[in-house]
């Protein structure tokens, strides 16, 4: 290829043309989300008692999974410019129909096929509460935040109705899984969530969703103009994150053997967005780190175990969650130019 | 030293500001190689050069946005280095950015008294910003309420207010980067009345734009940049336009003469079979009954005053406003709904005014904002097969020339000339029957903008019906076949062949408009 001296060219042009401060950003801005979580761990290696210890690694891979799991759908929410305030209402809403299922007489009858319907119907439901989030920001131009706080306030107002404000306990080893089973020595909501992260990393990287996703965040006018189907997309997107919110609200179910509308993914949607923060998501929309925000919610889970196993009270936890997002924030705007 | 031709005409009064000797580099890579800047007091001093060739920077260094590697700056006979644009505004160096940076939900008052309100015991004494606010905008004969908000009012009022709040901070240089490129005509005329006003009352003014017309309306003198170097500094009454382009790109002056100022040229055959055709067309309050026809192998232009409705009827016929009345015809059939998508499919493209707002997606690179409209075409089941499009965004860099680093760059650090390269190559990739331009090279330097109408040309050569919409009546007359007037939103006269020339241009857009003499201060 004789292509090289040309693009040598092309480079110095370049750099003439917009004379500013060279692109790559600084190592602590690029792989900031990285670099804290490698900090993390070695603290934790040194700090914390018995932090090698193989349940250490089990106990914070069930926590994560299901944080991890509504941020890639926040995350991808974001990524088309809007958010998504009703994740955790959706949780206990497909968290609380998934035992009414399994309980039900037909279920009873047809074990088999009430399991299926137990993990099917929830998540559809799910998604049809993100198609009415999407319909309300697409049809109608309703702000994200101001179209998913109907759901954030109903929802969970639902799923109470649904059970009568009372905790559902149940014993079903088939359901209880996804939660408590091991694959390869490592739970099984753990390898559900990578599989998810795969899935989302895929279509926002090598599909026309995700193609038209970034495009749709990062200058919706301009998209339209391209022949972006702009409001399909985020039909398209507010259902898949309400679908992954509810396959967290059945994980949460199944961890606790009950279903608790009151209590089941409260205050998950600012974990979620905390996440995608900490990842490297721009809330302004345009951006989707899959993998740094599955690192971000490691990040979170992570200090929280920290302080935790190291007799630190839950409300200081807290206090050292905004450091995180403080800190996430700070890098991001160095990120910019 | 290249800029040997500096000393010679302003020995007379001691200049206002010298700038000798500026280097600035990013990374190694100079953005300013030999910077010199001279300005008189009370003269209006034009900065050219394509981009690129650091007017830019000098301006920021100037203003102390970059801080310089080399080189002395003097002003009003002190050397200086501002830390900021701020504190060059309080040493009397005011800068006008080409977006208005006021806030536009507060009023006017407010907005001249941002940072230095006159106070009474620790409160803001409003009636005192108000007095001050309609005493600033009086030595522009500018009379308008001073409580309302600012954004109550057009672009050019805004943009008088950003000029009169510089001004206010006791200026002795205003610094105006492109400040035309948001106004009309109307508009251009009263800032040009503004300027007029700072010179007469001893301000000097540095003037950076790529509309060299306006240059000799009202500059006095010139200085031209070129890769990074200050190659020369006349006075306007010594040079030619044609000699300023010929200067920025560092050619011949003749060998330019003969091929014309635009890259256009006449088309090389006969328009074939009509691509579209409007009757009646009407959308909303401006765009009131549009009639055109556009076939093959033509460059039809559209030529009115701003907001006369030629972007209308490119929006009415792309499907973003809704067409109420009236009728699009194309080869086989009508369109009857106003959806961007049909349009697409029908062989339409549109390349918008405003680049920034309606083109390209800044976040993402090159390759993707250049196969957007492509996608579902080059998808397979959804799947974007990356190595086909890798390919196809390689061939497209190639063919139009366009800088960048790599196709995964992103778009927005690309200049104007560039970004609009990547957005004609978007709807090239697509094959359309119909393409759109609006505005084709506002704001894009000489050298870029003269490579745009070639290839404009060039693809109508091919067969593709093309309408422009243009302020510029240089690109309507060379590129145009025909170019029809629209006024008021509705098309009202048709120029071709003999009959299309920039003074029957003037003459057809400019009906009830009083002529430009008067509107001269």
């Amino acid at each position: 290829m004789s292509g090289t001296a040309d693009q040598m060219v092309t480079k110095t042009d370049t750099a003439l043309n917009t004379p500013k401060p060279p692109r790559r950003a600084g190592l602590l801005t690029r792989h900031g989300t990285l670099i804290a979580f490698a900090v993390l761990l070695v603290v934790n290696v040194v700090l914390t008692p018995n932090f090698l210890a193989m349940q250490t690694l089990y106990i914070n891979l069930t926590q994560v999974a299901t944080i991890a799991i509504v941020a890639l759908g926040m995350t991808l929410v974001i990524a088309s410019g809007g958010i998504d305030l009703s994740v955790g209402s959706v949780m206990a809403l497909s968290g609380a129909l998934a035992p009414l299922i399994f309980l039900s007489g037909f279920a009873t009858a047809h074990p088999a096929i009430g399991l299926a319907a137990a993990f099917i119907v929830p998540v559809a439901v799910a998604a049809l509460c993100g198609l009415f989030n999407g319909w309300l920001v697409s049809r109608y131009g309703v702000q994200p935040i101001v179209a998913t706080l109907i759901l954030f306030i109903s929802g969970r107002g639902i799923a109470q109705v649904l059970t009568n404000g009372n905790l559902q306990t149940f014993s079903n080893p088939g359901f209880s899984f996804i939660a408590t089973g091991r694959l390869l020595g490592l739970p099984v909501q753990a390898w559900l969530c990578l599989a998810l992260a795969a899935g989302a990393w895929f279509l926002v990287r090598r599909t026309l969703f995700g193609r038209y996703l970034l495009a749709v965040g990062g200058n919706e006018r301009a998209a339209r103009l391209a022949g972006v189907p702009v409001r399909r997309v985020k039909l398209v997107v507010y259902s898949l994150c309400a679908a992954l919110a509810g396959i967290a609200g059945l994980i949460v179910s199944a961890i606790n053997s009950a279903s608790d509308a009151n209590q089941a993914g409260l205050l998950m949607e600012l974990d979620a967005i905390a996440a995608a923060v900490v990842g490297g998501t721009l809330l302004t929309g345009g951006k989707a780190p899959v993998f740094n925000v599955i690192i971000g919610a490691l990040i979170i889970q992570l200090v929280r175990y920290t302080l935790l196993a190291n007799g630190v009270p839950d409300a200081v936890a807290l206090i050292a969650k905004a450091g995180i997002i403080i800190a996430a924030v700070y890098l991001q705007q160095n990120r910019r130019d | 030293m290249a800029a040997t031709s500096a000393t010679a005409d302003t020995a007379a009064p001691a200049p206002l500001l010298s700038m000798r000797g500026i280097r600035k580099s990013f990374a190694g890579i100079p953005a300013i190689a030999d910077g010199t800047l001279e300005i008189a007091p009370g003269e209006v001093h034009a900065l050219i050069g394509q981009n690129g060739a650091g007017k830019s920077s000098m301006i920021k260094v100037l203003n102390g946005a970059y801080r310089r590697d080399e080189g002395e700056i003097l002003f009003a006979g002190q050397p200086v280095s501002f830390t900021s644009p701020h504190d060059a505004q309080l040493g009397g160096i005011s800068t006008i950015f080409q977006e208005v940076n006021l806030v536009g939900y507060r009023s006017v008052a407010e907005n001249i008294c941002l940072g230095h309100e006159p106070k009474r015991w620790g409160m803001i004494d409003w009636k005192a910003a108000n007095a001050r606010a309609r005493e600033v905008l009086a030595r522009f004969e500018i009379d308008i309420d001073v409580t309302r908000p600012l954004r109550h009012y057009n672009i050019a009022l805004q943009q008088m207010v950003a000029i009169a709040r510089a001004v206010s901070f006791d200026a002795r240089l205003v610094i105006m980067d492109e400040p035309t490129s948001s106004l009309d005509d109307n508009e251009t005329e009263v800032l040009f009345r503004v300027i007029n006003n700072l010179k007469a009352s001893g301000v000097s003014v540095l003037y950076v734009s790529h509309h060299l017309d306006e240059l000799f309306r009202i500059c006095d003198s010139v200085t031209i940049m070129r890769d990074g170097r200050t190659i020369a500094r006349h006075r306007m009454s010594e040079v030619t336009k044609l000699g300023l382009i010929a200067a920025m790109l560092g050619r011949d002056a003749s060998e330019l003469e003969s091929a014309g100022l635009t890259g256009f040229s006449r088309a090389a055959r006969a328009p074939g079979a009509e691509v579209v055709r409007t009757d009646g067309l009407g959308a909303g309050t401006r765009l009131k009954s549009a009639d055109l026809a556009v076939r093959e192998g033509e460059i039809v232009g559209l030529a009115g005053l701003l907001g006369s409705g030629r972007t209308e009827i490119l929006r009415a016929l792309f499907g973003l406003d809704a067409h109420e009345r009236g009728s699009i015809h194309i080869a086989g059939g009508e369109i009857n709904e106003a959806d961007p998508r049909l349009a697409i499919a029908a062989g339409f493209a549109l390349c918008p005014e405003d680049r920034k707002i309606d083109g390209i997606v800044p976040g993402l690179s090159v390759r993707e904002n250049l196969t957007l409209a492509l996608l579902p075409r080059l998808a397979r089941r959804g799947v974007l097969p990356e190595g086909e499009e890798r390919k196809l965004v390689e061939s497209y860099i190639g063919r139009l020339g366009i800088k960048t680093a790599d196709m995964d760059q992103p778009i927005r650090e690309l200049s104007g000339g560039n970004q609009q390269k990547v957005l004609l190559a978007r709807w090239m990739a697509m094959q359309p029957k119909l393409l759109m331009l609006d505005e084709p090279t506002r704001g894009i330097d000489v050298g870029a903008k003269h490579e745009i109408q070639t290839l404009i040309r060039q693809l109508a050569d091919r067969g593709l019906a093309v309408l422009m919409v243009s302020s510029e009546f240089e690109e309507l007359v060379e590129g145009g076949d025909r170019v029809i007037v629209v006024h008021e939103g509705r098309t009202v006269e048709e120029l071709d062949g003999d009959g299309l020339s920039e003074d029957a241009l003037l003459r057809a857009v400019a009906i009830e408009v009083p002529p430009a003499g008067e509107a001269r201060a």
